[in-house]
């Protein structure tokens, strides 16, 4: 297997080199075919790890200091290199196409490269300072491509901004966390880690596993910390976007689990409590703001942040039956969380490839200017209904099995435990179903608004179909919607060998997934089929009466409105007005800034000169929480400026007096 | 359990009879609601002949619409009668009774709905879109109402089967705990609803700007109309046959024998009726609620079905 993770490096360090030296012609997609090639040797290897069961080791002391580079491929961690290698081949092939448009740059290439490289990388890591080294090398990477081209877009400068600021904050508290566990055990080793953790003491292992659980949980946008994510995936270009949410949020899951049953073995039931709350509120601010933005990407960007919720809270589920003793319970919990992030992947990349395209095309991605799109890029308006159906966790697509399975797990959980448990799991389905309703909203906008209809400006009506490995890549992640979806247990079976389930895997079946011990059971191969059959038999029918009735063709007709004729595009519902009554409704939790001006005529006060109206939904949390913060930051930074005049004496003293301090403290 | 051909033929019958019983219990309602009125009202049979008029006319599409218009009809038939074929609404044992669970009919059932949505929007008019903005509104305030309902129901048998849902009733008398009651209570509010009927929306009115469902459906003509109530009538009493047998399972058939069906189907039929009746009394003696007090009465129903999950735990 060393010739396969050797073969993996040299294509993605070959990638990045040619991403840095090839001229223009060329260089995009020599890097993406290397790309691709060290994603299937990932994807290779980390397959084999999770059939044998056995972990992948390799290791360099040299090459890193700190316990040196020690490569170490658990079975989990395969599956996260499965999904960062599945989302990374298809996001390369995008690229090429989308190369066209921008992404096309000597240090965007190399960035992109080394991007995938760390996201593949994270999940290998076999001790801590592999671990941080590949983190931030994926941090820093992906924020250079959140950045790049800054100097035409104005907005990416503040999504960098906030980025960098969350990312860094977030690895400092992962930092500290994971060297406090390593200083305990007297190695960065996981595995030693792991064993050393068993004589910690309990407020210890909160505090490291509450400061891993802050940084890791800001790169999966659980609130609190998720400002940076609707700003960063949204102005991330395309394939880049995709990357993000499909391969860089599951990262922080991983995280979590890595640190909280790993590292930690399970830990106590209030972490999974906080864990469960965090998500519960995650994914009803993120399914909320879905529903009311009408940027495209934004909406999905926070429908990332919401799905991360669900996520969490079926993590915290499976720890709080863990701790109070209910292992089948747990065991399913946690089958469920994996399989929602495995959905997620899928979906997700599918629909920021498709949204991808359309910004491409258009230039836009405000959907009140969109419209229509499905006629001019009917392959691009199909992917991104079939990501539609599966984020909406319609049947037949790979949403559906996860929602149901989290229904199962919230169900059991409940049946399982005490009172304050109970109202914890209680909320948490009431915070799924309220998610499942609003993210229906939100992606029927989406797809409603920005592909049906009439187009609403030009750049929409002079919209082509995106180039083909772009299409290519779309279908590609859409048709794997729909397989996983028909069979899901294709992704369940992955996940029950990757947590090592054994015979005895709380979920398992091709045709009908059965829960074991528990009760439940569902067939989403016989429900598909039984809906093709059922559309098939009612189309016949339809063309039945249609010959009967004698009419040779469907009659075009101009829609009906009110007896007026010559209705315009203008005149449709635009994202804004679809997304209004969500945004009356929970007015007093959004609290958006409506802002009428209104002249009238001097004459008379009955005419009016004009009108303008503005709206703003800026996000709540940054609104409450963040501008003071960055007020008060302000505040102190210019009151201590005296003490930084930029004299260069003045700093080296400072520089001995920091010196003298810490040898003080050392001694 | 294998699938069986018993469990074929009830399936097959229970399709049929969500096909048939849903014009004739629009007819029903329409009938209670005029002679309520002190009207004499159109047959119970009316609705079935409209449905006739309609598929022998010609189809229509606005000037820019795509497939999706012309598909949304279809799917949303199909998912009614799908959900339908799966469901103990003759008998406990139909294809698939042990493998399709509430969750997941209910997400069928949202496949058709969804497709409704977007072949409102394809239209590209303003009545459609508004009527698909409120109808999205009423719909994402409705899920959680119905799963926690749902929950509550399911907690008490520890699984979210729908037929073990409905058995447990028929084998044992624990039927009229309260959580059970409060859960159903919460699934009615839903089910009046999700399928548009008063307070929540008024199927009969002809005012564009009042309509919710009624605006999506504005631009279909022809066999594509008669789908479209042919579906929503489906709904209908596939969502009320569902509450009669939870509420009331006694007549219910058991296994799928020809006598055992036959009986189920009677039984069905009246409950259904029964209900239909009722609904359409209540319709008589409201008003249709503002439309942004709407989510205040799903977030009773909300907290109804949260009060029947703490107490079917409190209870156990």
């Amino acid at each position: 297997m060393t010739i396969l993770f050797v073969a993996f490096l040299a294509c993605a360090g070959a990638s990045a080199l040619a991403g840095a030296l090839m001229p223009r012609q060329g260089r995009v997609l020599a890097s993406a075919v290397l790309l691709i090639g060290a994603s299937t040797f990932a994807l290779v290897l980390a397959g084999r790890v999770v059939s044998t069961g056995s972990d992948f080791t390799w290791s360099r002391s040299t090459l890193l200091p700190l316990g040196g580079l020690a490569i170490r491929l658990s079975p989990l961690g395969a599956l996260f290199v499965i999904l960062s290698g599945l989302v990374a081949a298809a996001s390369s092939l995008y690229w090429i196409g989308y190369a066209h448009h921008s992404l096309n740059a000597r240090s965007a290439a190399t960035a992109f490269c080394l991007f995938v490289l760390g996201l593949l990388a994270v999940p290998m890591a076999g001790n801590v300072t592999t671990f941080l080294f590949a983190w931030e090398l994926m941090a820093l990477s992906s924020l250079a491509l959140v950045a790049h081209d800054h100097a035409r877009r104005r907005d990416a400068i503040a999504a960098a901004r906030w980025y960098a600021v969350m990312t860094q904050g977030g690895a400092v508290a992962i930092t500290f966390s994971l060297a406090g566990l390593a200083a305990h055990a007297h190695s960065t080793s996981f595995v030693r880690i792991a064993t050393g953790a068993t004589s910690l003491t309990s407020g210890a292992a909160s505090t490291f596993f509450l400061l891993a659980l802050v940084g890791f949980a800001s790169k999966s946008g659980a609130v609190p910390l998720h400002v940076w994510l609707p700003r960063a995936h949204a102005e991330a270009p395309g394939p880049v976007s995709a990357l993000m949410s499909g391969a860089m949020v599951n990262l922080g899951i991983y995280g979590i689990i890595l640190v909280g049953r790993v590292l930690l073995h399970g830990g106590e039931q209030w972490w999974w409590l906080v864990v469960s709350a965090v998500g519960g509120v995650t994914a009803i601010v993120g399914a909320l703001y879905a529903a009311t933005s009408k940027d495209v990407k934004r909406l999905l960007a926070y429908s990332t942040s919401d799905n991360m919720g669900l996520v969490m809270m079926a993590l915290g589920a499976s720890g709080l039956t863990l701790a109070t003793g209910h292992p089948a319970v747990a065991a399913l919990a946690l089958v469920t969380a994996l399989v929602l992030v495995v959905n997620h992947s899928l979906f997700k990349s599918t629909l920021f490839f498709a949204a991808g395209s359309v910004h491409a095309a258009t230039h836009s991605r405000n959907m009140d200017e969109l419209g229509g799109l499905a006629r001019v890029m009917p392959v691009t308006a199909l992917t991104f209904l079939a990501g539609t159906l599966a984020v909406s966790a319609i049947p037949p697509l790979n949403g559906f099995t996860g929602e149901w399975l989290l229904f199962q797990s919230l169900l059991h959980a409940l049946g399982a435990h005490g009172v304050a448990a109970t109202i914890t799991v209680t909320l948490a389905v009431a915070a799924v179903a309220l998610t499942g309703g609003l993210t229906i909203i939100a992606f029927v906008k989406a797809y409603g608004i920005t592909f049906l209809g009439r187009g609403r400006s030009a750049s929409a009506l002079e919209a082509h179909e995106a180039g083909p490995t772009m299409r290519v890549a779309a279908s590609l992640t859409a048709l794997a919607c729909l397989v996983t979806g028909v069979a899901p247990y294709a992704v369940i079976g992955v996940v029950n060998r990757a947590l090592d389930n054994g015979p005895n895997s709380p979920v398992a079946g091709w045709v009908t997934l059965r829960l074991t011990p528990l009760t439940g059971a569902l067939t989403p191969l016989y429900l598909s089929a039984a809906l093709a059959g059922a559309v098939i038999l009612v189309v016949a029918w339809r063309a039945l009466v249609t010959r009967a009735s004698g009419y040779a063709r469907v009659a075009t007709l101009e829609p009906w409105g009110s007896g007026r004729h010559n209705q315009t595009a203008r005149m449709q519902y635009t994202a804004t007005s679809f997304g209004e009554p969500i945004m009356r409704v929970f007015d007093d939790v959004l609290r958006p800034d409506h802002d009428v001006d209104v002249s009238h005529v001097v004459e008379s006060r009955y005419y009016l000169e004009h009108i303008s109206y503005r709206s703003a939904n800026e996000d709540i949390v940054e609104r409450a929480l963040y501008r003071p913060l960055a007020r008060s930051l302000d505040w102190w930074a210019r009151h201590t400026r005296a003490i930084a005049n930029g004299s260069v004496h003045r700093y080296l003293a400072y520089g001995l007096v920091a010196l003298v301090i810490i040898l003080v403290v050392v001694q | 359990m294998t699938p069986s051909i018993g469990g074929g033929v009830a399936s097959a019958l229970q399709l049929l009879w969500v096909l048939l019983a849903g014009p004739l219990a629009l007819g029903l309602m329409r009938k209670v609601r005029s002679r309520l009125e002190g009207r004499e009202g159109a047959s119970v049979l009316q609705p079935l002949r409209d449905l006739r008029k309609l598929s022998t006319k010609q189809r229509t599409r606005p000037t820019d619409s795509t497939w999706v218009f012309a598909a949304a009809p279809v799917v949303l038939v199909a998912s009614a009668v799908v959900a339908a074929a799966f469901s103990p609404l003759v008998t406990l044992s139909a294809l698939l009774a042990t493998r399709v669970d509430f969750v997941a009919i209910l997400f069928v059932l949202l496949l058709g709905s969804v497709s409704l949505l977007l072949g409102a929007l394809d239209t590209g008019t303003a009545f459609a879109g508004m009527g698909a903005s409120r109808a999205a509104m009423v719909g994402a305030m409705v899920e959680p109402a119905l799963l926690v309902a749902i929950l509550a129901m399911s907690l008490g048998v520890g699984t979210s089967n729908l037929s073990r849902l409905v058995g447990v009733g028929v084998t044992t008398s624990t039927l009229a705990g309260p959580a059970r009651i409060l859960a159903l209570v919460s699934f009615f509010i839903a089910i009046l609803a999700e399928t548009g009927r008063l307070p929540v929306d008024n199927p009969a009115t002809h005012l564009e700007l009042t309509m919710i469902h009624e605006a999506m459906v504005l631009e279909y003509a022809g066999p594509d109309l008669a789908l479209v109530t042919l579906g929503e009538s489906a709904r209908l009493v596939l969502l009320l046959g569902l509450f009669a047998n939870l509420a009331l399972p006694w007549g219910i058939a058991l296994g799928t024998g020809a006598l055992a069906l036959v009986g189920g189907l009677l039984a069905v039929s009246i409950k259904v009726g029964l209900v239909a009746v009722a609904v359409s009394v209540f319709e008589v003696t409201t008003a249709k609620i503002r439309l942004f007090r709407i989510p205040e009465l799903l977030a009773g129903a909300f907290l109804l079905g949260v009060l029947s999950v703490i107490s079917a735990v409190a209870l156990r």
